[in-house]
Parts: C-alpha cells; sequence; structure tokens
C-alpha cells in the first residue's frame, strides 16, 4: 500500500529511516485535500444542476439566507476541519523535530556549498567534493555553510532539506537504510549555474565504509546497489602530500601578513601557531574551549575579537573583506595540511625577543 | 446640480431610462480628457489597459520557460537567460498584475457605484496613482531592457547584492509601484468610511467592498515593510553598505524574515478581492443571499489580520529554532479555516438558488475546485515536515500557481465577464465565453498538476536543467501552458471583439439586485443622476421586482 | 440645494468664503470633504508609520545580537547633538500646532508665520544633523564598507553606524518632505487662502509634520541614549 501510493505520488524511494513516516503523514494529508476538493467541487456542480434556472417563474418570498440546520452544518465542518488541521500540525511538528535534532551520536560531516559546488570534510580528515560518503545504518549529521550565497542541501531521497547560510552553521541528520547512491540538488537559488550544483550521497556498507576511513585503497570500492553510479571526484586526502591547494595556501598565508604572527612548526609566536591547530580543541578567552574547525577559524579571520584564543594578545587586525573567499579556502588547506605536524614545540631554545618585523621575503618562510 | 426631474433607477426587466447625461465613455473627448480625468471608471479604464498588457507580458515569459523546459539539457535559451526569465515572470505576474489587477480595476470602476458614491473620496489621488503605477511599470520595463534581473522574484540576498543584473532600477521600480497600490488603499478606506450613501450601514455593503476593504488594510499595514525591504537590497546592491552580508556581520536570515512579513500578506492582497467577485458572481447567478454574509465579511478580516502572523512558513529550513517554526505552523492553519468557512459560505449559497450557467458561472466552479485544492494543498506544506521535503520545489511552484492562476486569475476573468456589460454596454459572445472559460480550466489543469508530482519527485524550482527522468512531466506541463495560453488569447479576443461589435446590453442583463446594476450600463460619469437612498439589501432576491426598484431611490 | 419661497434659504458659510476650493462632485457638503480629507491623511501616516516599524525591527535584531558593540557605539554618538535635535523638532512641532491653531480662527496671517518659523526650525534640525554626520565620517564612521574606525569593535559597531545611517537618512528624507509640504501651505497662507472654513492643507502638513516628530522621539533614544 505504501509502496503503491509512494509510486502513484511519484515520491523518490524512501532511502532514510525517516522517509516512510513523513510519507505516511503526506498520504493522509494529499489524499484528505484531493477529497475535499472533489467533494467541494462535486457538491457545487450537484446544486447547479438541481437548482438550474427553470422556466417557471423565479423563486421568491423564500426565506433566505443561513438556516438553523445549515448553520450546525457549517460548524460542524469547521470545526472537524480545524480538528482535522490540528492533528496534521501535531503529526507534522513531531516529525519535524525528529528530522532537525539529530540524535547525540551521529556522525558529523562538515559540509561547504560554494557556486556552484558541494564540499564535503570528515572528521578524520578525508575530504571530497560532489560526492559525500556515508555509512548505512548509522545516523549522520551534516553541518552546513556556504561561502558565498544561500544554498540549499537538498536529498529528496531522504526527505531531508537544509539551507547553507554564510556567517553561520545549519545542520540536518539522515540515516541511510541501504547502500546506494542518491541524488542530492541545490534547492536555493543561487546563480548561474543553480540547477548543475548537484552531487550524489553514496551510501557505503559497513565494510566498505570502514575501508573507506581507513583509505587503505586510493579508489573507493563501488556499493552494489542497482542504481548507475558514478561518483564525483573524490580526494582522498594525504596529509604527506599536501595538494596544490594547499601549497597555494601557504604562498598567500605570506602574502596577506599571516606569517608575521602565526608560526607553522609549532612554535610560540605572536598568535596561536598553525601546527596541529586544525580541529584542536581550543582554549577561548572566556574560559570556554571550543574546536578550531572551518567555522572557528573562519571568524578569527574576519573577526578575530570575537572569541580570543586565551593566551593570546588581541593584536590581529580584522580582515573581513580583505581577503577573497577563494584564498581564505586555500589558507585554510594549508591549516589542515599541518594538522598531521607535531602539536608541541620542537625542542626548548633560548627564545630571542619577538621580532615584529615582517618577513624579509618569501624565501624566508617556514616551507611546510 | 440639475433641476429636472431624472428616473433614478432601471428596471430588472431591461427598461432603458431615457438617457440626460451621456455615458461616462461619451462624457467628453480627446486624449486629455482622459489623460487629466478625475473619473474613477475612466481611471478604472486606463488601468485595464496597461495591467491586460502587463499580464501579456508576464505570460510571454512564462512561455519561454515552459519551452525551455521542455527539454532537460538547452532547448532555446542558455541558463544566464532562463534566471532572468523566471524572475521577470515572477516579477511582472506580481507587482503588475495580481497585485493591482482586480484592486485598481474592478475596485476602482464599481466600489463607488456599489457604495452609491459619485466618485472616491479623492479623484485626484486616483490619478495620481495610475501615473505612479505606469511610471513604476516603466522602470521595471527599463530595467528588463537593461538586462533584467536574475535573482528569482524574492531578491534573497547576499545573492541580490552580489549579482550584476538591473536590480537596483527593478527596486525602484516596485517601490513606485508600491506607493500606487497605497494611495489606492487609502481612497478605498476613505470611501467606504465617509462616502456611504443614504441607508447603506456597514452591514449591508455589497461583500465585493468588505473584500476591497480588508485588502486595503493589508496594503496599508503591508506595503511599507515591502518599501523598506527594496531600499534595504537597493542600498546593499548599489552601495554595498552589508546590511546583510555576513562580511561585516550581517545576517541574511534577518532579509528573509522582513521581506516575507510583506510577502505572505501580500498573497491576501491577491486573493481577497478574487474571493469578493466570487461572492458577487454567486450571488447574482443563483439569485441567493449569500448563506451569511456576516461570515464572509468578518472572515475577510480575519484573513488580512491572522494572514500577518504566518510569515515564517515560508522559511522552515532557513534555519530558524524548531520552536519558532511550529508557532508559524500552527498560525498558518488558522488562515485556512477562514477560507473554508467562506468556502462553505459560497457552496451554501447555491442551495434552493436558481443558478444560471453563463460564463462568469464556468469561472466561478473552476474557482471553486481550483481555489480549495489550492489551499489546502497550502495546508499540506503548512506541515512541518512535508514542507521540508517541498521546499523550493515545483510542489510549491504549483500550489501557488493553484491559488494564483487557478484562484486570482480565474476571479478576475470572471469579473471581466460579469461587469464587461456594466463598463462597456455591450455584451460578449456567451458561447466563445463558454468555451475559452473550459479552455482556462482545462489548461491550466494540465500545466501545473504534473507539477506537484514534479515536487514529489524532487525536482526543484528555478531549474534550468533538470534529470531526465523529470521529462515527460515537464513535457505535459508545457502542452498545457499552450492550451493555457490559447484559451487566454480566445478569451481577450472575444472581448476586444464585444467592445466594438457586441450586442448592446441593458442596464442589469443578468438580473442582479446588487448596486451597481441599479444604473445605466455604462454608467454617466457620476453614476447616479441624484444622490440614491439604499432601502434595500444588494442580495434581496425574495423581494419583488417591484419592491426592489422602489427601495432604491 | 433649492429654496422655497416658504423657508428662508440657508447658506452654508463654507460654501460662501471666497478661498473656497472646488467642492468635490462627490461631496455633498464642505465639512464632509474636510472630514475626508483629514481622515485620509491619518490613514497613510499609519502606513508611514509602517515603514519604521520595520527599520526598529531590523535594528532590534542586530541589537540582540551584537548588544555590547551597539552600546559602544551609542556611546560614541554625540547625545548633546541628539538632545538638541529632539527639543528642536518638539518646538516646531509646537509652533505648527500654533498655526494650524490660528488659522482655525481665521488668522491666516499669523498661521503663515508660524509656518515660515516651524520650517526654518525644521532646517536647523537638517543643520545638526548634517554636523553630525560630518563628525562621524571625520572619526572613521561610515557605513559598511567605508567604515574605517579602529577604536571600536569591528562588527557590531559597524552594523550599528550602517543603521544609523539608514534610520536619520530615511527619517531626514521624510523631514525634507515634511519641509516641502509646509512650504506649500506656508505660501498659500501667505497669499490669504485659507480661512477659517478651508484650510484643511494645514492640517494635513501638521499631522504630517507631527509624524516626522513622533518618529525622531523614537529614533532619539534608541540611537543616543541606550548606552
Amino acid at each position: 500500500m505504501n509502496e503503491l501510493l509512494r509510486r502513484l505520488l511519484f515520491l523518490p524511494p524512501q532511502a532514510s529511516t525517516l522517509a516512510a513516516d513523513v510519507d505516511g503523514l503526506h498520504y493522509f494529508v494529499i489524499i484528505t485535500t484531493m477529497l475535499g476538493a472533489t467533494a467541494v467541487g462535486v457538491a457545487g456542480l450537484y446544486f447547479s444542476l438541481k437548482y438550474r434556472r427553470r422556466r417557471r417563474p423565479l423563486i421568491a418570498h423564500v426565506p433566505q439566507g443561513p438556516t438553523p440546520s445549515g448553520a450546525k452544518l457549517e460548524i460542524a465542518i469547521v470545526v472537524g476541519l480545524f480538528s482535522l488541521f490540528v492533528l496534521w500540525w501535531v503529526i507534522g511538528f513531531r516529525q519535524y523535530l525528529a528530522l532537525r535534532i539529530a540524535p547525540e551520536d551521529a556522525i558529523p560531516v562538515y559540509v561547504t556549498a560554494k557556486q556552484w559546488m558541494w564540499k564535503f570534510a570528515y572528521p578524520d580528515g578525508g575530504h571530497s567534493v560532489a560526492t559525500l560518503y556515508v555509512p548505512v545504518g548509522r545516523p549522520v549529521k551534516v553541518i552546513l555553510t556556504s561561502r558565498d550565497v544561500v544554498h540549499s542541501f537538498y536529498v529528496p531521497a531522504f526527505r531531508v532539506k537544509q539551507d547553507a547560510v554564510p556567517g553561520r552553521y545549519t545542520t540536518a541528520w539522515f540515516e541511510v537504510k541501504q547502500p546506494g547512491a542518491y541524488p542530492i540538488f541545490c534547492a536555493e537559488y543561487c546563480g548561474n549555474s543553480h540547477s548543475t550544483m548537484r552531487g550524489e550521497v553514496v551510501a557505503l556498507s559497513p565494510e566498505d565504509w570502514a575501508r573507506w576511513v581507513n583509505a587503505s585503497f586510493p579508489e573507493v570500492r563501488r556499493p552494489r546497489a542497482p542504481v548507475n553510479i558514478e561518483p564525483g571526484s573524490v580526494d582522498l586526502f594525504d596529509p604527506r602530500e599536501p595538494t596544490s591547494m594547499a601549497r597555494e595556501g601557504a604562498r598567500l598565508a605570506g602574502e596577506h601578513g599571516c606569517l608575521r604572527c602565526h608560526s607553522v612548526d609549532g612554535t610560540p609566536y605572536i598568535g596561536p601557531t598553525w601546527a596541529g591547530l586544525w580541529n584542536a580543541r581550543v582554549p577561548l578567552a572566556d574560559g570556554t574551549e571550543i574546536t578550531a574547525d572551518v567555522a572557528y577559524l573562519t571568524e578569527s579571520i574576519a573577526e578575530p575579537a570575537r572569541r580570543q584564543h586565551k593566551g593570546f594578545a588581541l593584536v590581529m587586525p580584522s580582515y573581513a573583506g580583505r581577503i577573497p573567499p577563494g584564498d581564505v579556502s586555500a589558507i585554510l588547506e594549508y591549516i589542515r595540511s599541518l594538522s598531521r605536524a607535531p602539536a608541541t614545540p620542537p625542542a626548548p631554545e633560548p627564545v630571542a625577543p619577538i621580532d615584529f618585523r615582517p618577513p624579509a621575503s618569501p624565501a624566508e618562510e617556514p616551507r611546510p | 446640480m440639475t433641476d429636472a426631474p431624472t428616473p433614478a433607477v432601471t428596471s430588472d426587466a431591461g427598461e432603458e431610462p431615457i438617457p440626460v447625461e451621456p455615458d461616462y465613455l461619451h462624457a467628453e473627448r480627446g486624449v486629455l480628457s482622459w489623460l487629466l480625468t478625475k473619473d474613477h471608471k475612466r481611471i478604472a479604464i486606463m488601468y485595464y489597459a496597461a495591467i491586460v498588457l502587463s499580464l501579456i507580458l508576464g505570460g510571454i515569459f512564462a512561455l519561454v520557460i515552459r519551452l525551455e523546459l521542455l527539454t532537460p539539457e538547452r532547448t532555446i535559451i542558455d541558463a544566464t537567460t532562463y534566471n532572468r526569465m523566471f524572475t521577470l515572470h515572477g516579477v511582472t505576474m506580481v507587482w503588475l498584475f495580481l497585485l493591482p489587477g482586480i484592486p485598481s480595476i474592478f475596485g476602482n470602476f464599481i466600489l463607488p457605484i456599489q457604495l452609491g458614491a459619485r466618485d472616491l473620496a479623492f479623484p485626484r489621488l486616483n490619478l495620481m496613482s495610475w501615473y505612479l503605477f505606469v511610471i513604476g511599470a516603466c522602470l521595471l520595463l527599463g530595467g528588463m531592457i537593461a538586462g533584467g534581473a536574475d535573482t528569482g522574484w524574492t531578491f534573497y540576498v547576499p545573492y541580490s547584492s552580489l549579482t550584476p543584473t538591473a536590480v537596483t532600477p527593478i527596486g525602484i521600480g516596485i517601490f513606485i509601484l508600491g506607493f500606487s497600490s497605497i494611495t489606492t488603499a487609502v481612497n478605498f478606506v476613505a470611501t467606504t468610511h465617509l462616502l456611504r450613501t443614504r441607508g447603506l450601514g456597514w452591514f449591508q455593503m455589497p461583500l465585493f467592498v468588505w473584500a476591497l476593504y480588508a485588502t486595503s488594510l493589508i496594503i496599508l499595514l503591508a506595503t511599507p515593510v515591502l518599501g523598506l525591504v527594496l531600499i534595504l537590497v537597493a542600498v546593499d546592491h548599489s552601495l554595498h553598505f552589508g546590511i546583510f552580508d555576513p562580511k561585516y556581520g550581517g545576517d541574511p536570515v534577518l532579509f528573509q524574515h522582513l521581506f516575507w512579513f510583506y510577502s505572505h500578506p501580500a498573497v491576501y492582497i491577491m486573493i481577497l478581492p478574487a474571493m469578493g467577485i466570487i461572492s458577487e458572481t454567486v450571488s447574482t447567478f443563483s439569485r441567493r443571499r449569500p448563506f451569511s454574509y456576516n461570515a464572509i465579511a468578518y472572515a475577510s478580516l480575519g484573513i488580512a489580520f491572522i494572514g500577518f502572523l504566518t510569515w515564517g512558513h515560508h522559511m522552515f529550513v532557513a534555519g530558524m529554532s524548531e520552536w519558532t517554526a511550529g508557532v508559524f505552523g500552527i498560525l498558518s492553519m488558522f488562515v485556512g479555516i477562514f477560507s473554508a468557512i467562506k468556502v462553505f459560505t459560497w457552496t451554501g449559497t447555491l442551495h434552493r438558488g436558481s443558478i444560471r450557467f453563463t460564463t462568469p458561472m464556468v469561472f466561478f466552479f473552476s474557482w471553486l475546485f481550483l481555489f480549495v485544492f489550492g489551499g489546502m494543498t497550502g495546508i499540506a506544506i503548512a506541515t512541518q515536515s512535508l514542507d521540508v521535503h517541498w521546499h523550493d520545489t515545483y510542489f510549491i511552484v504549483a500550489h501557488f500557481h493553484y491559488i494564483m492562476v487557478g484562484g486570482a486569475l480565474t476571479a478576475f476573468l470572471g469579473g471581466a465577464h460579469y461587469w464587461f456589460p456594466k463598463m462597456f454596454g455591450r455584451l460578449y459572445n456567451e458561447r466563445v465565453g463558454l468555451a475559452s472559460a473550459t479552455g482556462v480550466f482545462l489548461g491550466f489543469v494540465l500545466t501545473f498538476t504534473p507539477q506537484f508530482l514534479l515536487g514529489n519527485a524532487g525536482m526543484p524550482r528555478r531549474y534550468y536543467s533538470y534529470p531526465p527522468e523529470f521529462q515527460w512531466l515537464n513535457v505535459l506541463s508545457t502542452g498545457g501552458a499552450v492550451l493555457l495560453a490559447g484559451a487566454l488569447l480566445l478569451t481577450l479576443i472575444n472581448l476586444l471583439v464585444a467592445l466594438k461589435w457586441g450586442e448592446r446590453a441593458g442596464a442589469n442583463p443578468w438580473g442582479s439586485r446588487s448596486y451597481e446594476w441599479q444604473t445605466p450600463s455604462p454608467p454617466p460619469t457620476h453614476n447616479f443622476p441624484t444622490s440614491p437612498t439604499f432601502s434595500r439589501g444588494p442580495y434581496d432576491y425574495d423581494l419583488t421586482e417591484e419592491e426592489a426598484r422602489e427601495r432604491i431611490a | 440645494m433649492s429654496a422655497s419661497p416658504d423657508t428662508p434659504e440657508v447658506v452654508d458659510p463654507a460654501a460662501a468664503s471666497p478661498v473656497a476650493p472646488g467642492l468635490g462632485d462627490q461631496y455633498d457638503t464642505y465639512a464632509r470633504q474636510h472630514r475626508a480629507r483629514l481622515f485620509g491623511m491619518w490613514v497613510f501616516l499609519v502606513s508611514e508609520l509602517l515603514i519604521f516599524a520595520g527599520l526598529f525591527s531590523l535594528y532590534a535584531a542586530y541589537r540582540a545580537e551584537y548588544g555590547a558593540d551597539f552600546a559602544a557605539g551609542i556611546e560614541h554618538n554625540n547625545a548633546t547633538y541628539g538632545t538638541i535635535n529632539t527639543l528642536v523638532l518638539i518646538t516646531s512641532s509646537f509652533t505648527v500646532a500654533a498655526a494650524v491653531h490660528a488659522v482655525r480662527g481665521g488668522r491666516t496671517r499669523t498661521a503663515a508665520r508660524l509656518l515660515y518659523v516651524t520650517i526654518a526650525i525644521g532646517a536647523v534640525f537638517l543643520v545638526i544633523k548634517g554636523l553630525e554626520y560630518s563628525t562621524h565620517l571625520h572619526e572613521g564612521f561610515a557605513p559598511g564598507p567605508y567604515y574605517s574606525n579602529t577604536e571600536l569593535p569591528q562588527f557590531g559597531a559597524r552594523m550599528f553606524f550602517t543603521l544609523y545611517y539608514i534610520a536619520t537618512g530615511l527619517h531626514g528624507l521624510h523631514v525634507v518632505v515634511g519641509l516641502g509640504l509646509l512650504a506649500f501651505v506656508a505660501w498659500k497662507a501667505h497669499r490669504l487662502r485659507y480661512d477659517e472654513y478651508h484650510h484643511v492643507g494645514v492640517e494635513m502638513a501638521g499631522l504630517y509634520w507631527h509624524l516626522v516628530d513622533v518618529i525622531w522621539i523614537f529614533l532619539w533614544p534608541v540611537l543616543y541614549l541606550m548606552g
């Protein structure tokens, strides 16, 4: 029955754990809608036939206006409809909360939307473009942001959608039931190539997932699924060999003056060292702690005063509007490439007084 | 004021009064007598011309869109052009047709007559409204010629600040159109309060007046916020102030709140006047008093009020808190109840009536089915978990087209046919009218029903290219669009032909008891020879002919 | 209205006045026309209020997010200028009310003079505003990307000043429009085109000016005092 209605209504497969419940409410609501509209239309047509104007004299002196029985019927219908609407709202709201609030043990994946592609960063260090790899049978929480304009992460098969807004983080979650590939669409108009800003969620069986996380195979093992899968580009990141984006980031870090205050090898300096900073737990000036993730690092570039790293003086200027987004991404890639470097500084040496002069030439900058 | 006695009323049987004054169309001649007129009826006709042209322009954009969507990839235009097409289609239809359409044409023409007044409260302000409309429309056209905008009619930031397209002139054009709207609303409110003729209490006015009154209240309270939003968009776009730019600490979601605070009540501005036309036509052609006059009057005010509290349902996935979303969801359900009360009333009005199946009635039945279906899909979308799937897909597109085309446009066409004899003194060809009305209904259903299914399948809106499995539904939809366009063209031709060659109409070809039918068709410049006294209601079909006539003095 | 031989002719003094404007065909009496125009003005002013209501809610939303930064921005605003401007506008509201009172009593020349005074005071408001703006720009408090001040925290203070310029700019635009309306009716009063029956233009301009004043009275604490 579910399958019949699903196909009749052109709904995608119910690939996530919540999809079937959402569809159940869908059937209830839409069937009532269709029946209601048909009933009204039929009633109207029935009356128009039964009370059509005939050649005998026009009705006069017939009491008009609301009759007691008519008024009762109206009240009954209105109360009935209202109760139905409230019932739908209650069920819908509970489902909405379930869709929005991720389980505690959900695996986080950082999603950056940018014109016009989806970039995914996994907590253990991997990243991919356009294809999101997730394990079957485990909840996955996507943490979304945008680099430029508002986008929206939409996977019809999961009945899940969430806007990716620049300047803040939003979340969504899902748990996939079967291995397979499920299309991702951008659902908020974002410019020229909005309709080709697509991707795929590739759900891997537990064994394939384990292999992928450990990256023992440079290639992804294609999951056995009836769908024709052509995954997007997969960069399995090898920390020993930074990608060209990270090398570009190193150059830009010098150009924009970051390296005047931030070291890359753990040496304490004016600002926090970038070695091992990526996704590290960082103490803040107000006593709390935060993970130095993409969000925090981006914010610190734009507004360093907002959540200041404990133990450092506030001398960093704001770079808001002064570094193009592409450069910021590259610098972040560079910082990430330093994540496997040791976080502890080298053996202590007599520390010279801090030299505020900028490096004389790029050749003096430390190499990764 | 003349001293000679003039026949005050015309009869339902169609006795022609001996005209003392020429009708408003012939009272003065020359282009200037139109461009500088203070007569609300002439201003309505000038709006008619401008708005029908706008409808045709918006329709052309729609056809381009549908033709492009015949194939999954490029069909006739590229993506850049396509994005401008859907933006301009939305902007034109919303601000040049749907919002001004019924109030500025039929409201301007009919409202004073239905109140027994000789004109609106501020005729020169009315003329200024028309000029503001023309100036705003010209700015919009200028923006279109300069390449148009490609932001969607919703101008979401940050994209609208970053795109190098003609956002600012289009924004300014819409701002001026908003002023045109506000001045019209001021006129309607003042006229309703202060120019009701003797004997006409609030609860005796025709329901079309109630509809326009509620609409005017929304216009007065919502349109200024749109004005503010457009200023902010223009300032962000041209001066880069960054009010909504995260680089400068701005919040793009805040823009959405401000935008939808106007744009949700705006849809009630579009639909309430349509409901007013439905009230008039169903009563006239059933020869029945509305099942419950008070229900419709109060429900109109109820829709206007609650409509201001529901804007967040456009933002369920935008990044609001779940609890805020919940509040907006339940409030959105309430609005549906007022509409349901009205639908019950209109259907009940048919009961024990004496129904004549005319062209306006074909539009009425068409409306009844399409509005109820469209409205209930609105309730469905307000059910939050379902909206997560449907938001920004073709399901939403189908829903609002059901209401806007199936509701507002259908009622507009119904009103155009219903009041055609009154406005022009001619009758259109009834057979062609019935055929074109049926064609509009069928074309509409074929165009937009597949779109519900496309939305279910997951096709997002504003998509230039789409996965190939969505193609056949798109082809069906385009076929329907061509049929719809043809039927609309037939409607237009039928009415244009009737303007010149239609059979002359009497004062009251429908035998209606409503007040506008108690003066000649077309009316004289001052509507009534002397200020009438209305001692009966507009829907008093239980009175005999003589009684009905006597009570309009 | 026709007179019969038995009843004395009732003459509407408003109709008999030499400065009576045309009576619209839709009105039976001048009193009704007067009432309708005032009513229309009130309705329009409600609509004008909403544009600022939207602006205030935008401000409130950002203030909730950047509370301390906004407070710092307000500290930097010159509360003296702001308060003087408030007193200036309140005085001008008083003079325009006096002008309306005068013209209702038929003292049109007095009304004209009071209207001129109101315009002058309104101009003073704009001059003070201009001085404020130039001081701010000198210190680097400019909207959006033109902001160059380095003392105050960046995000919140920048947003505060952007909103400050938009709010006071929009209000200033309304002041200019108000001055235009006042100038128009002042000129008509100067030419003695008003009397105790026909002066609705003065009342309408006065109402608009009062709105401009009321809006400032809400802007003043929000932008100058709530630090």
